[in-house]
């Protein structure tokens, strides 16, 4: 039999979704029998790799590191899955969009707060520029399925890897796609 | 010839990060810079909302540590109620602390430290990792994977869920103990307890294999800031802040968390979302802020107590001090200390929950505004965490200002990554188990990016290796 190739990505999003995942505890023994996990957050390989079965995205699209690797996710992967709220609807992530130009956030928290050295870090090819308005995956990329929950719990996260091992999608009625 | 490595994305750490290495004409290291990429905004949007909402909301900063968003997020809302919170419900509290000082201690030693040292510096990239662990010690991974679900179990029994739990609320937890629980979790602790023993075992096994590395992960003159409390005993929830040399000698001390801004500055730098605190006092005007490095987590909270307050720690911090010469000054000992906290938490939690009083169903106390400035904190795993909230009279925030466990830690992870730099780089060429080694140097600091910039966090790092005229040499990514 061959081996399923899973990833998992962590994009605008505070990793709890990726807690939850670890939260399947042993059964990540069960996971390991069957599937490979070729990119994670909690594995070492840094370029995202081709032919990838299932791709798990936690977080939203803030910013231009983000959305690059979101479409290379997409190119790589058969299925993506937004997982968790904020990949699903921006969530937390998004509630800086109400307050609009990001560099008036930028400009209050790095320049007017400090006590001293002010200034908005912009290196180039170092700190990526934020995005006008945080996106929801499915607004930057097509999205397969979708895992909601602040973060999913780990007994969802399990159903949903068990049918995308089975080659179906995710669960999505019931307590399968609740919020929060 | 160009001279910048830069590793990019920085794997198996807490955060979107980056190391960018400039290289001088002789190809000789000069500077290396860490990152931190992402940026979220908390402080700005949470302007406008309830100080109710604070604790849930704030959690969201980090899945890793959200009870410690949690912890001083509830506190700054007690000190706004101006109530003196049951003490059963302080002792929930620092259970619930415990519980996940040994998750996140769990997580950072069995998932992603340890491949390094048990599967080795260059072992292949694809299997260094916890899955590859798996392969290689499947009963040490069961173990540590089982220490960290026990940690989480905890989280979950006393506040609801294990990540974002919705039971710790100012004023106290929002349900009491049952007996079932606190059975439960009596149950797990003999296991977990045999776990950190025998990590601790492992460990320290080892560390005559890591002796250069003990010698340049880290190893500088720094503050070590943590609680205190009256005692002298390790502390993690309440007391006030104490700074110490690297030498030991009390620099300041009896500090109310309140006045903190008093003691911690704060800069910014152009190439990072990530602040970079230091000791005030220790600064003058337009100098470089180096010279108020300090470092927060376990190494300084080992370096402020004078013991842990429980016996099979205490045994341990000693022959960890032999080790160390005292003081610890090299970060490398953060694996040490880590394993010592999750010790010393499973025989304080035994503590707290042999005693009947943890049943003790009054645990909330409640009222309106009272204040309208209020600074909560608490000892997160990776070191002391500030909130600092104004509001108006509804309760709703004017200003807010968080002061991450990373953050203060970001001056030493610099001078960390440069001396790893220094010591493994010469010329050009950088072979992967070097880069492996910056990363893993960053690694020891076990830093929660998601929290650090109360911003977007994820794992990945990504090292540049610069020339002397700022072209690219190589960009380390590997996959
Ligand atoms: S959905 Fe919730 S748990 Fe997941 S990344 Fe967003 S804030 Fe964190």
């Amino acid at each position: 039999m061959t081996r399923a190739r899973i990833a998992t990505a962590w994009l605008g999003g505070c990793s709890g979704c990726h807690m939850s995942l670890l939260d399947m505890d042993e059964w990540l023994f069960e996971l390991a029998q069957v599937a490979d996990i070729v990119y994670s957050p909690i594995a070492d390989v840094k370029i995202f790799p081709e032919d990838v079965d299932a791709t798990l995205v936690e977080g939203a699209i803030a910013n231009e590191d983000n959305l690059e690797l979101a479409l290379e996710i997409r190119a790589k992967s058969r299925l993506v899955i937004s997982f968790g709220d904020c990949a699903v609807t921006g969530n937390v992530t998004a509630m800086r969009n109400p307050l609009g130009d990001p560099q008036q956030i930028l400009q209050s928290v790095y320049v007017d707060a400090p006590d001293r050295d002010g200034q908005i870090p912009v290196e180039p090819g170092i700190v990526p520029p934020l995005l006008p308005q945080v996106l929801p995956v499915h607004k930057a990329i097509r999205v397969d399925a979708f895992l909601p929950g602040c973060p999913p719990p780990a007994d969802r996260i399990q159903a949903a890897l068990e049918a995308l091992l089975e080659g179906a999608l995710p669960p999505n009625r019931g307590e399968a796609i609740r919020f929060g | 010839m160009s001279n910048k490595v830069i590793i990019d994305p920085v794997t198996r750490i807490e955060g979107h990060a980056k190391i960018a290495i400039a290289l001088d004409e002789a190809g000789q290291v000069e500077t290396a810079r860490f990152s931190v990429t992402e940026f979220r905004g908390f402080e700005e949007f949470c302007k406008g909302r309830p100080v109710w909402e604070m604790p849930s909301l704030t959690a969201r900063t980090c899945g890793i540590c959200p009870v410690s968003h949690l912890l001083a997020s509830a506190k700054a809302g007690d000190a706004i109620m101006g109530v003196k919170i049951p003490s059963t419900g302080v002792k929930l509290r620092r259970l619930v602390n415990l519980g996940q000082i040994i998750q996140s201690h769990a997580l950072s030693f069995f998932h992603l430290s340890s491949p390094d040292m048990l599967l080795g510096w260059d072992a292949d990239p694809a299997v260094r990792n916890v899955f590859g662990l798996m392969g290689a010690e499947p009963e040490l991974a069961r173990r540590g994977i089982r220490l960290r679900g026990f940690g989480q179990g905890v989280i979950e029994a006393i506040a609801g869920r294990k990540v974002h739990s919705p039971g710790i609320v100012p004023g106290g937890i929002a349900d009491a103990m049952t007996t079932e629980t606190r059975e439960r979790l009596l149950a797990g602790l003999d296991e977990a307890q045999q776990t950190a023993e025998a990590a601790l075992e492992l460990f320290v096994g080892m560390l005559d294999k890591f002796e250069r590395e003990i010698g340049a992960f880290g190893l500088f003159p720094s503050l070590h800031l943590g609680l205190a409390n009256d005692d002298g005993l390790w502390e993690n929830y309440d007391g006030h802040l104490k700074f110490v040399d690297a030498a030991g000698n009390t620099v300041a001390d009896n500090i109310d968390p309140a006045d903190y801004r008093t003691y911690i500055g704060e800069s910014t730098r152009r190439d990072s979302y990530l602040k970079s605190p230091y000791f005030k006092p220790l600064v003058a005007d337009g100098e470089n802020v180096n010279a108020g490095i300090y470092r927060v987590g376990p190494l300084a909270r080992l370096n402020v107590c004078k013991t842990m307050g429980a016996p099979l720690a205490d045994e341990a911090l000693l022959a960890y001090r032999e080790m160390a010469g005292g003081t610890a000054n090299s970060s490398f000992f953060y694996h040490y200390a880590r394993l010592i906290e999750i010790l010393a938490s499973t025989e304080l939690m035994r503590a707290l929950l042999e005693d009947d009083a943890i049943l003790d169903p009054m645990v909330r106390a409640t009222a309106g505004i009272n204040h309208r400035h209020a600074v909560g904190v608490s000892e997160a795993p990776r070191g002391t965490l500030f909130h600092e909230y104004h509001v108006d009279q509804n309760g709703l925030l004017e200003e807010m200002n968080m002061i991450i466990a990373t953050g203060q830690n970001n001056l030493p992870m610099n001078a960390t990554v440069l001396q790893i730099a220094k010591e493994w780089i010469d010329g050009h060429d950088i072979p992967e188990p070097v880069l492996n080694r910056i990363e893993a140097g960053i690694r020891a600091y076990d830093p929660c990016l998601s929290c650090s910039t109360h911003a977007v966090g994820k794992m990945p790092l990504d090292v540049s290796l610069h020339d002397h005229e700022g072209t690219l040499v190589s960009s380390v990514q590997r996959g």
